[in-house]
């Protein structure tokens, strides 16, 4: 039964003698793998070592801190409303006197909580932010977690190191 | 009395280093094996069992043993169990007869010869064991009772059945130029730079490709077929009886890297023997020639690798039709050629290289009446339809 005229039957002829000693044609397709022996390997050993992912790669959020080492975001709550997998959740407070010097505004986050299970990693909480607080890093994944009291990663693993600040290219 | 019992112990010694080396190389051969695919392939190959992966084989020996050891209820139990010990046996008796180096001189008159037995029939030997390895393969799979393992276990007995001749018809031709059966003076017959495979080219080329049949390797790995056959003779298998048919099959391949090394590579011979004897002695220069005889049997190991990873296997009929129609008849006609390459420089009086000349002669003289014959004989060329 023909479904469709583009049906093309494939001939082929029999070997010549020249083909039939194999050979010479072994010999070829030995030296083409010879040579793939010694060529660098196209794989890398994962986990040891890792691949540059690119400067806008989505990987672990980040709270930013700014130049005197105050944290910029003031808990206004945008990126969790911007986030589609209501990954983020947060806890509000006023700032009190002498705490200047912690927080950039007069509000700020007292818990900050992203629950990594359910987060996706689009990156729209970035766009949302007023105050250029949270980033995803492009240098760090989320580490792997085994147990689920693990999963939600709050203000101890979010906020910035001073002594190890993210820098993305072009910032400076 | 007292040197015969030095003698026997020296002899447990060197066949406990042998059988030490024979089952360590085959260990060492199935992580290479990974290895050198993943490099042919551009990848890294196994690496997390230790530094660089090497503890891999421990690994895998552990997950064999780890494993359910299952007999199926309907096979025949003993004869089920005695397939994998047929194969691993045969696998390691074959190194008896190998010359693995020259004669070691302990003082006091003690000599001992770095072979385990020199029989006058050692190339028999080799090859009567070779052929008994089928019956592993054979008992295991007909014990199985299953059609699968029955047809990979005739495959496998056929296949090596037919490529035998053509080796036999190789050997012949070294037979008939050292007139000897003992592997040991087959090896002597080559000391000094006369290796075999400069007299015997098309005959090595023939000898390895049965050994890739022999050895049930690719491109001739037949009997394990996962397309056609679920798995081959060792589809019932688990447990370390399959890691022992494994296991013998990397043994096979070091033997016949060694064989092939003993018949046409000079044995224990390697260049600047003499130099070295002069500076170090005797006992020195020999450990060193029985070094460069593994060594010899390892790169051939690593042909057999190299040549898994390069080509595809053949379909059976070609396999059968290859051997038949191919081999023997080329064999023949290298018996027929050697004999001339050893009678004409006696009788014209050439020198010594005269007769390596006539036998590189033979290879061009072969391919050309191979297309003479085609020309006369060979049909119209049929065309073949592939797919409709």
């Amino acid at each position: 039964m023909k479904l469709s005229n583009k049906t093309k039957v494939l001939e082929q002829e029999e070997m010549t003698l020249a083909e039939r000693m194999y050979l010479p044609a072994i010999a070829g397709g030995m030296l083409t793998t010879l040579k793939h022996f010694f060529q660098k390997p196209v794989t890398i050993r994962y986990p040891e070592q890792k691949r540059y992912l690119g400067p806008i790669y989505r990987g672990q959020h980040i709270l930013k801190k700014d130049e005197q080492g105050a944290e910029r975001c003031t808990a206004c709550g945008l990126c969790a409303v911007a986030c589609p997998a209501e990954a983020i959740s947060m806890v509000a407070e006023e700032r009190k006197k002498g705490e200047e010097h912690l927080y950039r505004e007069e509000k700020y986050a007292k818990v900050y909580e992203i629950n990594m299970l359910r987060c996706i990693f689009c990156g729209l909480c970035e766009e949302a932010c007023p105050k250029q607080a949270i980033f995803l890093r492009h240098d760090k994944m989320v580490p792997v977690f085994n147990s689920r009291d693990e999963v939600i990663f709050g203000k101890d693993k979010l906020v910035e190191n001073m002594d190890d600040r993210y820098l993305r290219e072009g910032w400076k | 009395m007292e040197i015969t019992s030095t003698v026997f112990t020296a002899k447990a010694i060197y066949v406990g280093v042998i059988f030490a080396i024979t089952l360590g190389v085959a260990a060492y051969s199935t992580y290479f094996e990974r290895i050198f695919a993943a490099f042919f392939q551009d990848r890294v190959g196994p690496d997390r069992a230790g530094p660089m992966g090497i503890l891999q084989p421990l690994a895998d020996a552990v997950k064999m043993f780890m494993k359910e050891d299952f007999i199926p209820s309907n096979a025949s139990k003993w004869l089920f169990i005695t397939g994998p010990c047929l194969s691993m046996f045969t696998a390691l008796m074959t190194s008896a007869v190998i010359p693995f180096g020259d004669t070691v001189d302990f003082g006091n008159g003690l000599r001992f010869d770095l072979q385990g037995i020199d029989v006058n029939i050692g190339i028999l030997w080799v090859f009567g064991v070779v052929s008994l390895g089928v019956y592993g393969i054979l008992v295991g799979g007909w014990a199985s009772n299953n059609k699968y393992s029955l047809l990979g276990a005739i495959r496998a007995a056929s296949q090596n059945i037919s490529y035998e001749l053509a080796m036999g018809l190789s050997i012949i031709c070294i037979l008939m130029m050292t007139g000897s059966l003992s592997t040991k003076a087959i090896v002597e017959a080559q000391q000094n730079g006369h290796w075999n495979i400069l007299y015997q080219p098309a005959g090595f080329i023939l000898f390895i490709i049965c050994a890739f049949a022999e050895c049930n390797r690719t491109p001739f790995d037949l009997p394990e077929c996962e397309t056609e056959l679920i798995g081959g003779y060792h589809t019932e298998y688990s447990s370390m009886k399959l890691g022992f048919y494994l296991f013998a099959e990397y043994i096979n391949m070091f033997i016949s890297g060694a064989v092939m090394a003993t018949l046409y590579f000079g044995g224990y011979d390697y260049p600047f023997y003499d130099v070295v004897n002069d500076a170090w002695g005797t006992n020195i220069a020999n450990f060193i020639g029985f070094g460069a005889l593994i060594g010899k049997a390892l790169l051939f190991v690593f042909v057999f690798m190299w040549v898994r990873w390069t080509l595809p296997r053949f379909r059976y009929d070609q396999l059968m039709n290859l051997g038949w129609t191919g081999l023997i008849p080329i064999a023949m006609f290298n018996v027929v050629w050697t004999g001339l390459s050893i009678l004409l420089p006696t009788s014209f009086n050439l020198p010594s290289w005269g007769s390596i000349g006539v036998s590189w002669i033979g290879i061009p003289v072969l391919i050309a009446g191979l297309f003479v014959y085609h020309a006369v004989v060979g049909g119209k060329k049929k065309k073949v339809a592939l797919a409709r």
